[in-house]
């Protein structure tokens, strides 16, 4: 099983030609995903030769899915294109998206969300700003690095990239089903809730590691979510206890404004909902050791 | 980026918006010639981001320009909650009948917009929300569709608003949420909106605040800004992800969750180790070359409150092994310049490499330190010797 993403998927990439597009695919290719092919508008009909691989070239996604039955797409295009990607690739109903594109204006991102909703969520963001998602073992979509930790029973959800990193890194002898990072901007695609559900239906998945960072109230909710609906042990880590006020730390959605988005908050939130928080990284992955343990 | 007032304003007329005179004043000199020019009976207010001026003796009502003149002495240099007023912004008096509240936002929590609107406006809107949350409208604006003439009609009426002053404020509603969407705005607040008493609308007092992401489409080149700290401009100018903190221990890291979780974990360290803090924050993404760790070394190394660096790496696109690289180049590149002990605690992809090429090196001032915890606990230490 894992979620969102499995051995299944057949991957295009939205701006494979680019350098950062081309550097991924390569090694999204070397990590034994299934990439089947490329959208660029102005290259449609050229192959590319990938490590040995012959992929195409489309003009758009809707053409890639029909020649290819790619069900997934990841975006590189810069950021004054990926709206128009975004919503490229809801318009072609693609299952699932992924944008890693960092430095979107929310503007934007808004308004190809609330297409997504207009159009009846055929397609599951992930993104933007994000990492994308890895189900080790079968496929790799975003620029996760394969090799970090192989398959296992803990599912990973984390706004941030290296973060998930670490953790992925920290639990390597136990291993993951899917590790999903869902980006640090104000507005993205999937949620911390709809990865604890995806997660809370996976069999595969014995336990959860929820990573949040300071900003927003999506770690808010998604204690009240575990509370009322997930069975499942859940350990969470929150970044961003000494961030000061009104600064924004590196990711656009990171930032404290009032009482709102506090990392004292959120910790309180979950330890109200019984899910136990680590004050660092590793002894977060400490604590899932201990509840894998006693499963 | 949040604007100043008088930025706001400008932006707000360059829409359509109604407002009134207003001119910027540097100096008392310049506050007499703009209150003439403008004539009458002026408010002179003072430009700092924060709230409370009013209160703080930063606004004041002027019935001649000598007036404004000698008022403006006392604001200028004021401290308001830690912002030094520097300019001013002489604005046309004007005789309310009535005050309104008016704003659009980007609504985070359900990723949308969100338009905010009151018939009672004029306090501040965090208290009118507590006192009397029935009055302030809170009305869903959908991205794709905007503020229409008739959504604007909608959010008044559900402001409270009559029919008659409705048909007054929705077309300012409908200009405003165009600076919301053609400004790139996470927030376009007008408070208050009044209703003078010859019966037009005028925007009083606007707050705007700008994504920082969509400055590539926009021409802001020349807009005033903060005054950054020092080793802020620095950073900026290189390209660096840098906000200085008031601490002693250097943080260097890749990502920004690593980074911000970096920070929590030095601080935890600090409590054993005399109450060190971080000094900053310092993400330098995922391309660590020798050139961007050198330009991080050099900004956090001239920060004259750090004792010593953490530099914190976990190595997913990039090898540890060009990170130790990187290290070892910049402190060559700085020479004697790098005076203050370096914890380096590298993981991931060549992570072995990494800390042998390091190990080689074996310059004086790097500790290389295999765990997180532990390097944050070892550079805390030494920040407190």
């Amino acid at each position: 099983m894992a979620i969102f993403l499995d051995e299944n998927s057949r991957i295009i990439v939205q701006g494979m030609t680019g350098s950062e597009g081309m550097k991924h695919t390569r090694r999204m290719l070397l990590g034994g995903s299934n990439i089947v092919g490329g959208v660029n508008p102005r290259k449609a009909g050229e192959t590319v030769d990938v490590e040995g691989k012959q992929l195409p070239v489309f003009g758009s996604v809707a053409e890639a899915m029909s020649a290819t039955g790619a069900n997934v797409t990841v975006i590189f295009v810069p950021p004054a294109f990926a709206k128009a990607a975004m919503i490229e690739a809801i318009d072609a109903e693609i299952p699932l998206a992924v944008a890693i594109t960092e430095g979107i204006p929310v503007h934007d991102s808004a308004e190809a969300w609330a297409y997504n909703v207009d159009k009846g969520l055929k397609t599951r963001l992930i993104g933007p700003n994000c990492p994308g998602i890895i189900s080790p073992g079968k496929s790799n979509a975003g620029i996760t690095p394969s090799d970090i930790t192989g398959a296992g029973p803990i599912g990973l959800v984390s706004k941030s990239g290296t973060l998930t990193y670490q953790m992925m890194f920290e639990l390597r002898d136990i291993g993951m089903s899917t590790a999903i990072g869902i980006g640090g901007d104000p507005v993205i695609g999937t949620t911390h809730i709809d990865a604890l559900a995806a997660f809370e239906a996976d069999p595969e998945t014995k336990a959860i590691v929820l990573i949040g960072e300071i900003g927003g109230d999506s770690e808010e909710k998604a204690a009240a979510y575990i509370k009322a609906n997930v069975t499942k042990p859940v350990v969470a880590y929150v970044a961003g206890f000494t961030a000061p006020e009104g600064k924004t730390m590196g990711h656009a959605g990171a930032i404290v404004s009032g009482s709102a988005g506090t990392a004292q908050a959120k910790k309180e939130a979950f330890e109200a909902a019984g899910v136990k928080v680590g004050k660092t990284p590793s002894e977060t992955a400490a604590l899932m050791r201990e509840v894998y343990a006693s499963l | 980026m949040d604007l100043f007032e008088y930025q706001a304003r400008d932006m707000f007329e360059a829409y359509g918006v109604p407002v009134l005179q207003g001119l910027t004043a540097d100096t008392p000199e310049e506050v007499e010639a703009a209150a003439a020019k403008i004539g009458g009976v002026v408010v002179v207010k003072a430009q700092v981001k924060a709230g409370g001026r009013g209160k703080a003796g930063g606004v004041k009502v002027a019935k001649s320009p000598e007036e404004a003149k000698e008022l403006s002495k006392n604001i200028f240099g004021l401290d308001i909650k830690g912002h030094v007023v520097k300019r001013v912004m002489v604005a046309q008096g004007a005789s309310i009948a009535q005050e309104f509240y008016f704003s659009v936002l980007l609504d985070r929590s359900n990723r949308t917009f969100l338009s905010l609107c009151s018939v009672e406006g004029g306090m501040e809107i965090e208290q009118l929300a507590e006192e009397r949350p029935e009055a302030l409208a809170k009305v869903p604006v959908d991205a794709t569709k905007g503020i229409d003439l008739a959504k604007a009609l909608d959010i008044a009426k559900q402001g409270g608003f009559d029919d008659e002053l409705a048909a007054k404020v929705a077309p300012v509603f409908v200009k405003l949420y165009e600076v919301f969407v053609k400004e790139d705005t996470t927030l376009v607040e007008v408070n208050p909106l009044v209703l003078t008493t010859d019966g037009q609308i005028i925007a009083l007092d606007g707050k705007v605040s700008l994504d920082d992401n969509a400055e590539f489409r926009h021409e802001r080149e020349s807009m005033e800004r903060d005054e950054l700290d020092p080793l802020e401009a620095k950073a900026k100018a290189m390209d660096l992800n840098y906000v200085k903190l008031d601490g002693e221990v250097g943080i260097i890291g890749n990502g920004a969750g690593l980074v911000m979780s970096t920070l929590d974990v030095v601080a935890y360290a600090g409590e054993r180790h005399g109450g060190v803090k971080p000094a900053n924050f310092l993400d330098i993404g995922g391309g660590a070359s020798a050139e961007v760790m050198a330009a991080g070394l050099d900004v956090i190394l001239n920060d004259p409150q750090v004792k010593s660096v953490f530099v914190n790496v976990f190595g997913g696109i990039t090898a540890c092994d060009a990170v130790a690289n990187g290290i070892v180049g910049a402190l060559k590149t700085l020479g004697d310049k790098a005076t203050k002990p370096l914890v380096v605690r590298l993981d991931g992809n060549n992570v072995l490499e990494g800390r042998y090429i390091l190990e080689q090196a074996s310059h004086p001032l790097v500790t290389v330190v295999d765990t997180m915890d532990e390097a944050a606990d070892k550079a805390a230490e030494f920040a407190n010797r």
